[in-house]
């Protein structure tokens, strides 16, 4: 019945939508009772209030100056000037890959690149020094350069050319992990390594974020079939770890990886600040997407286990196959939400004296200079987080809908 | 059967594998907790630390600013009893005021009027997409201790409450002498509000009607308090009006900065949460169900209280739930804001008395305590309020 109606309803036509007139409108929608009218005008004089107070707030007093002075120190810290190419080639490397796959699969991930190299371009017209404004739109230009070459590689639109640039692209973007990193944090010989991890500002809340979501997904997975193995033993242990770690706050386990490795660990092993930070929050987020993987195992009819072994699956085959998508894409909501509290959750960090984004401004509103500005900081702080959280979760609206989870 | 004598080889027996796995899983683990543990003890034998609670009967020596009666000659395992009352006094407040504006947002988000709709909205996407930490340092540092007076030009509000730097000051009510004959009166109107709730209970049982006895017991104890008050000679309670003296404001209930901050973005970040359970719940409970009820003839309140109710709470509670487990788990970024919530007094004795892992697991089991009772009490309510069925 759900398939029959799914085909027909690509071929009909939405609705006709009614044309309402202004005022009835408003009379609908505002006035439509003595309390709604009530309710209407508290509403839009608290509007009113807080719109103006912002507004005269952030036109005349605030000083906005503080913001695009202390840019490069919010947002990557202590990096080292001369040394700032490994941050935008790691840019680029990610603007590329993004651009050849929306060039391979279109739809979201071309109108997610569209958006990023939007945002490029519109930051790059903002008057920052010459060369900071070329370096930013060089994101577009990666992203467009990207597109090219995908383009190019599947010239000719044939099947088999296509699915060969489909694995090289699976195969770049996990690659692109370990050389993102190698970049930024340098190996020694021609990348020397960069000194005083724990200052980049707002970069290390976007490697937190994006180290954390890229090991605690696979370990959730884990630990999630661990939850749901038939061994007893692995049963226990993997509930066990998920409740204990559920149960606390991820603060008091920064404090514990801040005052208690150093005790459990031999006297050879002293992993720094940074290290021991991303491993905790990826602890800590693992036990929770278990849980949310957890959700889409059990949303699983049993036929579906058992179609598959009646086709020769083994056990292995049948989760990698056929249970471990359906359950992922049954939960991406929740997963996309996991993401976006590991990334908020990012300025935990500062708790174990590392200089993140939030940590950072500390410093700026301690310099002489800048005293008093703690509302810009805060308000800049705010809406960065805002947009990338903001974004993240349209996105993952937008995947739900293009996946048909939730429409039956 | 006939073929019992041919034994399946142990390597490819499921029943053995199983067993097999089973103990090497077993065993990496526990070798891993050994070498850890084994490292623990080097490390401690090397610094010359041992283990050990007796640490806990020594004085503190730190003062704590706030909460129940505590001194700095008191001992280290009442400072962190004071912790632990501060904590669940933040939780509970908090968990409160988020249910109160998680509710009404809720609703709001579901208005027919769409001025009301869009702000609700707003508040959500705002509040959800922003970190706590980023907003609890917005409320402490940039509108407690920066937008709000100095204690001198405390803003005054109605009822004699002060808004200052200090922290919020207002009247509270405290025990005069003749309390305790008010007292009297008020336990003889609970005994008897309790039992008239219980014979009106087994009233309503035995005819099979609904109601609510709740109502005519509380009815009752009003009743006996209100009486008791006039009866009583003098006013059993006064009250403690803050007034200005020359650095500070002398009684009154004093909330102070961090306490205030840390209520107030606890309760309005997990509050936009709670909201969107809260619209998720009414959503799904069908039209249908509605229209039905009205097609019974249940008044509007019936059709609320025995129709949409029961079935919306359903949907609501266990995720509610983790947001009350949430909201007391992200109280513990009080160390942050300088209020001693048990986080914060765990740290600070674990820093006079360089006791790493017996504070650690202090703190960690108080935190695991109150996540396994509040999970047991919903879990508790979530089974009261399922669906029934065949």
């Amino acid at each position: 019945m759900n398939g029959t109606n799914g085909l027909a309803t690509k071929n009909q036509l939405p609705p006709p939508t009614e044309r309402i007139p202004l005022l009835r409108w408003l009379k609908q929608n505002l006035f439509s009772s003595g309390f709604n009218a009530v309710l209407t005008l508290a509403a839009a004089t608290l509007i009113v209030v807080i719109v103006y107070g912002l507004l005269r707030w952030a036109v005349t007093d605030a000083r906005w100056d503080v913001i695009p002075a202390n840019l490069k120190l919010l947002l990557v810290g202590t990096y080292p000037p001369e040394l700032l190419w490994r941050v935008w080639a790691t840019l680029y490397t990610i603007a590329f890959l993004l651009g050849g796959s929306a060039r391979l699969h279109g739809g979201l991930i071309r109108r997610v690149a569209t958006a990023g190299s939007a945002v490029a371009i519109a930051l790059a017209l903002l008057p920052f020094p010459l060369a900071t404004r070329g370096w930013i739109a060089g994101v577009a230009v990666a992203a467009a350069t990207g597109f090219g070459a995908a383009a190019l590689a599947t010239l000719g639109r044939s099947p088999r050319r296509t699915k060969v640039a489909r694995r090289v692209e699976l195969v770049a973007w996990v690659l692109s992990f370990p050389v993102g990193l190698i970049l930024l944090n340098g190996v020694g010989g021609a990348l020397p390594v960069v000194e005083g991890r724990n200052t980049w500002g707002f970069m290390l809340n976007l490697l937190g974020a994006v180290v954390g979501i890229g090991l605690s997904l696979p370990l959730g997975v884990l630990l999630a079939l661990g939850r749901k193995s038939r061994l007893p033993a692995v049963r226990w242990v993997c509930t066990a770890y998920i409740e204990l770690i559920r149960g606390v706050p991820l603060i008091s386990l920064l404090f514990m990886a801040s005052i208690m490795l150093q005790l459990l660990l031999p006297a050879s092993i002293r992993p720094d600040l940074v290290v021991r930070a991303m491993v905790t929050i990826t602890a800590f987020s693992a036990a929770y997407m278990a849980e949310n993987v957890r959700g889409g195992l059990q949303a699983i009819p049993k036929g579906q286990y058992e179609a598959a072994y009646a086709v020769g699956l083994n056990g292995f085959l049948t989760t990698i196959l056929i249970i471990l998508p359906q359950a992922l894409r049954a939960v991406i909501p929740a997963i996309v939400g996991q993401f976006i509290a590991l990334f908020k959750d990012t300025t935990l960090f500062g708790f174990i004296a590392i200089l993140e984004l939030l940590n950072i401004s500390r410093s700026v509103l301690g310099n002489l200079e800048w005293r008093g500005t703690i509302f810009e900081l805060y308000v800049f702080i705010g809406v960065v987080f805002w947009a990338l959280c903001y974004s993240m979760s349209y996105v993952s609206r937008k995947i739900e809908r293009s996946l048909g989870v939730g429409v039956r | 059967m006939q073929h019992g004598r041919r034994t399946t080889p142990l390597w490819r027996d499921i029943r053995f594998l199983r067993i097999a796995s089973q103990v090497l899983f077993l065993v990496a683990i526990a070798a891993g907790i050994w070498w850890l543990l084994g490292n623990l003890f080097t490390n401690l034998e090397e610094s010359g630390l041992n283990l050990g609670f007796r640490f806990l009967g020594d004085t503190a020596g730190f003062p704590i600013s706030e909460g129940i009666a505590y001194a700095p000659t008191d001992v280290n395992s009442y400072a962190f009893l004071v912790g632990i009352v501060n904590t669940l006094r933040v939780a509970v407040i908090g968990i409160v005021l988020a249910t109160i504006i998680g509710t009404l947002v809720g609703v709001a988000r579901l208005s027919t009027n769409w001025l009301v709709r869009k702000l609700a909205s707003l508040y959500v996407e705002t509040v959800r997409n922003i970190p706590l930490l980023v907003q609890l340092f917005f409320w402490y540092f940039a509108v407690m201790l920066t937008a709000l007076p100095l204690v001198q030009e405390a803003i005054r509000l109605p009822g004699s409450i002060y808004l200052s730097r200090r922290g919020l000051y207002m009247p509270w009510p405290v025990v005069t002498p003749s309390f305790r004959i008010w007292a009297w009166y008020l336990v003889g109107g609970a005994v008897l509000a309790v039992g008239v709730y219980i014979v009106r209970r087994i009233q309503l049982r035995r005819a099979d009607r609904p109601g609510l006895p709740i109502v005519p017991a509380l009815a009752i104890l009003a009743a006996a308090a209100i009486g008791g008050w006039f009866l009583t000679p003098g006013s059993p309670l006064g009250l403690d009006v803050p007034v200005l003296k020359r650095f500070n404001f002398e009684g009154g209930m004093w909330l102070s900065t961090s306490f205030s901050a840390l209520v107030i973005g606890l309760a309005t970040y997990t509050g936009a949460f709670i909201a969107e359970i809260v619209r998720a719940g009414i959503l799904a409970v069908g039209v249908g169900q509605t229209e039905a009820a009205r097609a019974l003839g249940l008044r509007r309140s019936l059709v609320l209280r025995l129709v949409v109710l029961p079935q919306a709470l359903r949907v609501i509670v266990p995720p509610v739930t983790s947001q009350y487990l949430n909201l007391t788990k992200n109280s513990s970024l009080a160390i942050l804001i300088g209020y001693y919530d048990l986080l914060n007094v765990g740290t600070t004795i674990f820093n006079q008395t360089g006791r790493a892992v017996e504070m650690i697991l202090l703190i960690m089991g108080s935190y695991l305590t109150m996540s396994l009772l509040t999970s047991l009490v919903m879990n508790w309510y979530n089974r009261r309020i399922k669906l029934v069925e065949r």
